[in-house]
């Protein structure tokens, strides 16, 4: 596949027309329009890590805390240090997220080098324990609001923003993964110790797949910072880093397009479902469990593993048999 | 000391209730090679199994606690989840059984999730109150223990730890002086090798699973007693712990989860009576990374070569 | 001839949106945790809020029109007040909002509420944090800095100039109602003996209560939620710590005496207020509560019902729902007569009003004193 930067630019210059449309959009909808460039962003980026990399992170949500948090901080901060004018304090913006993702991407050496010896189950636990050491650090730490949460960030988030960033990230991982460090990335997945004695750097690449959708997932965590304008641990727990997991197992371990159309459909079903229950000849049970975005996921994973494991697009042989 | 030793005892009989359900993750683990993400929830599952069968089982023993009622409730609340863990099985995992260990454990996951919220739904998230089923209060010491007088050992206690001993005791029996545990250790081994040698795979399969919920049944039933106030979602916390004991012991051993249990259960008491409350959890997470990292087979299993 | 329909077509929308908005409803959001960690407040003060509007509509509404509830559920999860707020504003173009219990989650909704100048009322949020958003937000329950002198001012009341504090780290409310009582009690002449702590979802209290049982206190303040207090003071029992316990509004919760039997006999906690209380609102209040949902309002209920009814009377003495004069007629509420007492709202839009301190006894909540701010 070509990924010609030309095809980045074009995608760029879309999102420049189209945002000068937004500005009418009813608040709710561009909202939604939001979360979903975010959440695009975040499916993407655990891809890398699970999808293509084989390692099955349980802690995303942590990630995008660290860049939330981080990014926060920066503006509320030094927000004004440039200037009051929206170019200078947009200027800091970019380089809080840019931070954010810096410090995510810190979290993410962390968390990636004692993964380098788990496999699988071990290392899914392992990665949801330190997303909750994360969110026990926000917890204690005054300065970022601890247990009241974060708030008073200026909205800089914006559909250009969010949707620039998005065509970088899909960009930048596309032009990744098709090249060397690509089958790097995919050797892992297959087999570890094969790839090992073909004088693969198993670590290095696994690290890498940890600091990189780390990052990604820190400016994902600054764009949302800087929309919702208030940040709060409980928002970062494991029911988020398992709402990014179904994006990515519903796409398609390892299919882009796949987790981001997944993205898409996860974003706006929750909202579709909300006025399902507004539906009054539905039966109330149907209702109730319509408003229960939890249930219908979780069933959604099961249902996905018995009948359809590789999910949307992802390609069977992704998750091909594995020595039991 | 007074109040180290009470620490220990309350760590001991907290840990019991860990090793109990440890019990299960390390017997699935060891003939399955996978964590069954969803045993927490049979815990839960097993508390409020209990919690709807009290009452009916309590009127027939004479209406209030007694200890015959409490034991019919014990063995209901075993048998129930031995059936729910069986079910499990058969629905979610069998099918999965040759797919790659990842298949599994995100359908675990989704089994987790789904009791869960699903506990949520019909049970309603707020806690409710277990029913009394052991009149529990403090033992009185005598008083020429001198000091060692003011410490407090709960009736609940005494129940968890021995009732604990009693089960460890059953199921060690189970496992080494009978045909099917033979055929589950054989299974452990050489899962191709077993089967032909005559094992039905299957229904060794699903025994160890009944076994291992029961046993978290158990656990949710006698950590009611002492803590009679049960919700949905408390199988999440205890069942990380007995995770994380699990491993410590060596996952895949037996005995290595009760002493995981014990350990986990008695080091937690001691930091957050001596060090700080809120490290209760992520010490959880602190050891079993350590663990990991320097001791991945833990303290009493074997290391495994992988073969390639 | 032309002309004339012309000129009848012209008039027309404007005689039939007359006549629509003669009988069109006022439409005011609210949002709640309906469903998820946080369900009981949330379903609790939507109960309250229901009954309230329900109770409006059947004595003609408000300027002749009925109000109409449109209610949001934020599922306890933080990320969607935002997000249902916007709905509610946007789509549904609500005149108003009332929500949420908890603080965490007003703090999320108010800015935009207060961006789009739509005035918000908070039942229950009691972090000082909310109304600082800015001028369209408004609570009509008091304060944590209130709360705490309360109990500070009771304890030593009752000479008990010894009190061990336990308090919950993962909830902000338990970290701030115990920092304002403590900060009372000591500058009173009080003795903190010890400070333990613990975190939302512990079951096991023992090694906490075992190291408050050895600094002998003459009482013990925990200021946490219902389900963790309701073991607590089991087992505190059970350890033989047999001094009262004292709390704040958080104990208040359907499963706090189901769990806690007999163990919280004798203690005492702040709250709003208090469903024997014998005057006739409150009376008629809990009946038509019972009639409707068969069960006996809590606090939550009652501030939900109160946070509708002021709003409705605020509409009224408005004269319109727009942004500005119902702003000014909600900020200058005055001795507005709730079910939780007589509310007027001060500068700073916080309520000022009583605390009622309740007592544990015989299955259920008695009343102890009122205590004015």
């Amino acid at each position: 596949m070509r990924h010609p930067k030309s095809l980045l630019f074009i995608a760029l210059a879309l999102c420049a027309g189209a945002s000068f449309f937004t500005g009418g959009i009813n608040p709710y909808y561009y909202d939604i329009l939001i979360t979903i460039g975010i959440n695009i962003i975040l499916a993407v980026s655990l891809n890398l890590v699970t999808g293509y990399t084989g390692q099955f992170s349980l802690g995303h949500a942590g990630f995008m805390a660290v860049g939330a948090y981080s990014s926060a901080w920066i503006t509320l901060t030094f927000g004004f240090v440039l200037g009051t004018s929206l170019p200078a304090a947009g200027s800091v913006y970019l380089l809080a997220l840019f931070g954010g993702g810096l410090a995510a991407a810190a979290a993410g050496l962390l968390v990636g080098v004692p993964s380098l010896r788990l496999r699988g189950d071990y290392l899914a636990i392992v990665t949801l324990g330190f997303s909750e050491i994360i969110k026990g650090v926000i917890q204690n730490a005054e300065p970022l609001g601890a247990q009241r949460g974060l708030g008073g960030m200026v909205q800089h988030t914006n559909f250009f923003w969010t949707y620039a960033i998005v065509a970088l990230s899909i960009y930048g991982i596309l032009t990744l993964v098709h090249s060397t460090y690509g089958s790097g990335f995919l050797a892992v997945r297959d087999d570890e110790i094969a790839a090992e004695s073909m004088g693969i750097n198993t670590t290095k690449y696994k690290v890498l797949a940890f600091v990189i959708g780390a990052f990604m997932a820190g400016v994902a965590g600054g764009l949302y910072a800087h929309f919702k304008q208030f940040i709060h641990p409980e928002g970062f727990n494991f029911l988020k880093s398992v709402d990014i997991v179904v994006m990515v197992i519903l796409g398609g371990m390892g299919s882009t397009a796949g987790v981001c159309l997944a993205a898409v459909i996860l974003t706006i079903l929750p909202e579709f479902l909300r006025t399902v229950s507004d539906y009054t000849w539905l039966p109330g049970p149907v209702r109730d469990l319509a408003e229960n975005r939890m249930i219908l996921y979780s069933l959604l994973l099961i249902i996905l593993m018995l009948t359809r494991p590789q999910g949307l697009f992802g390609k069977l042989h992704f998750i091909r048999s594995k020595k039991s | 000391m007074i109040e180290f030793l009470q620490q220990l005892i309350n760590g001991l009989s907290q840990g019991s209730i860990y090793a109990l359900i440890a019990l299960g993750y390390t017997m699935v683990f060891g003939v399955l090679r996978f964590i069954n993400f969803a045993h927490g929830d049979i815990y839960m599952l097993g508390a409020f199994a209990g919690f709807y069968t009290a009452p009916k089982l309590l009127s027939l023993t004479g209406g209030g606690p007694s200890y015959a009622g409490a034991a019919l409730v014990l063995v209901a609340a075993m048998a129930l989840c031995a059936a729910a863990g069986v079910i499990i099985e058969r629905i979610c995992y069998r099918p999965l059984r040759a797919q790659p260990r990842l298949t599994v454990l995100i359908a675990a996951i989704g089994v987790s999730l789904f009791l869960e919220n699903g506990g949520q739904f019909i049970f309603g998230a707020d806690p409710q109150a277990f029913p009394e089923i052991i009149a529990d209060s403090a033992i009185e010491l005598p008083a020429s223990w001198g000091d060692f007088a003011s410490l407090t050992i709960t009736i609940g206690q005494v129940i968890v730890i021995g009732s604990t001993v009693i089960l460890l005791a059953a199921l060690r029996t189970i496992v080494l002086h009978t045909r099917t545990g033979m055929a589950m250790r054989a299974l452990s081994l050489n899962p191709l090798a077993a089967s032909l040698m005559g094992v039905n795979n299957d229904a060794v399969i699903s025994f160890t699973f009944a076994i291992g919920s029961a046993m978290a049944g158990a656990a949710g039933i006698l950590t009611s007693i002492q803590q009679p106030s049960i919700d949905p979602l408390m199988g999440i916390n205890a069942g990380l712990k007995a995770f994380v004991a699990a491993v410590l012991g060596g996952i895949g051993n037996i005995p290595g989860a009760a002493l995981g249990g014990v350990i986990i259960g008695v080091l937690e008491a001691l930091v957050v009576g001596y060090v700080n409350p809120t490290y209760r959890d992520p010490l959880v997470f602190a050891v079993l990374i350590l663990v990991l990292l320097f001791k991945p087979s833990g303290l009493l299993g074997k290391a495994e070569r992988e073969k390639v | 001839m032309t002309r004339f329909f012309t000129i009848l077509s012209a008039l027309l929308p404007g005689v039939v949106f007359s006549v629509a908005s003669a009988a069109d409803p006022f439409r005011v959001g609210e949002f709640a945790s309906l469903t998820g960690a946080s369900a009981s407040f949330g379903q609790s003060s939507h109960k309250g809020t229901e009954l309230a509007v329900e109770e409006i509509n059947a004595a003609g509404g408000v300027l002749g029109r009925p109000i109409e509830l449109i209610t949001e559920d934020d599922q306890s999860q933080a990320g969607q007040p935002a997000t249902i707020v916007r709905k509610l504003i946007s789509q549904d173009s609500v005149v108003a909002v009332l929500g949420e219990v908890a603080s965490s989650k007003s703090l999320e909704a108010a800015p935009i509420c207060q961006q789009n100048k739509i005035p918000m009322i908070s039942p229950a949020s009691t972090n000082p944090k909310v109304t600082e958003v800015g001028d369209c937000i408004f609570r009509i329950c008091f304060i944590d800095p209130f709360q705490g002198t309360v109990m500070s001012k009771f304890a030593r009341e009752n000479g008990w100039k010894k009190v061990a504090v336990l308090t919950d780290v993962k909830q902000d409310y338990s970290v701030g109602l115990a920092e304002f009582f403590m900060k009372d009690f000591l500058a009173n002449g009080g003795q903190i003996v010890r400070e333990q702590k613990y975190s939302t979802g512990d079951k096991d209290f023992k090694p906490q209560l075992t190291s408050i049982k050895a600094s002998q206190p003459d009482a013990v303040f925990v200021p946490g939620y219902y389900a963790e207090v309701s073991l607590i003071a089991k087992q505190a029992k059970l350890l033989g710590l047999k001094v009262p316990l004292l709390g704040g509004d958080g104990w208040v919760g359907d499963s706090l005496l189901k769990v806690a039997g007999k163990s919280l006999d004798g203690s005492f906690f702040s709250s709003h207020f208090s469903s024997d209380d014998a005057s006739p609102k409150v009376r008629n209040f809990v009946d038509k509560f019972k009639a409707k949902y068969g069960e006996v309002p809590d606090d939550m209920a009652a501030l939900g019902y109160d946070s509708a009814m002021i709003l409705a009377d605020a509409i009224r003495r408005a004269g319109t729902t727009d942004s500005g004069p119902l702003r000014q007629a909600i900020a200058s509420t005055s001795s507005h007569d709730g079910v939780t007492g007589k509310i007027t709202l001060d500068a700073q839009r916080n309520a000022s009003k009583s605390a009622v301190i309740l007592t544990i006894g015989g299955g259920g909540f008695h009343f102890v004193k009122k205590v004015e701010p």
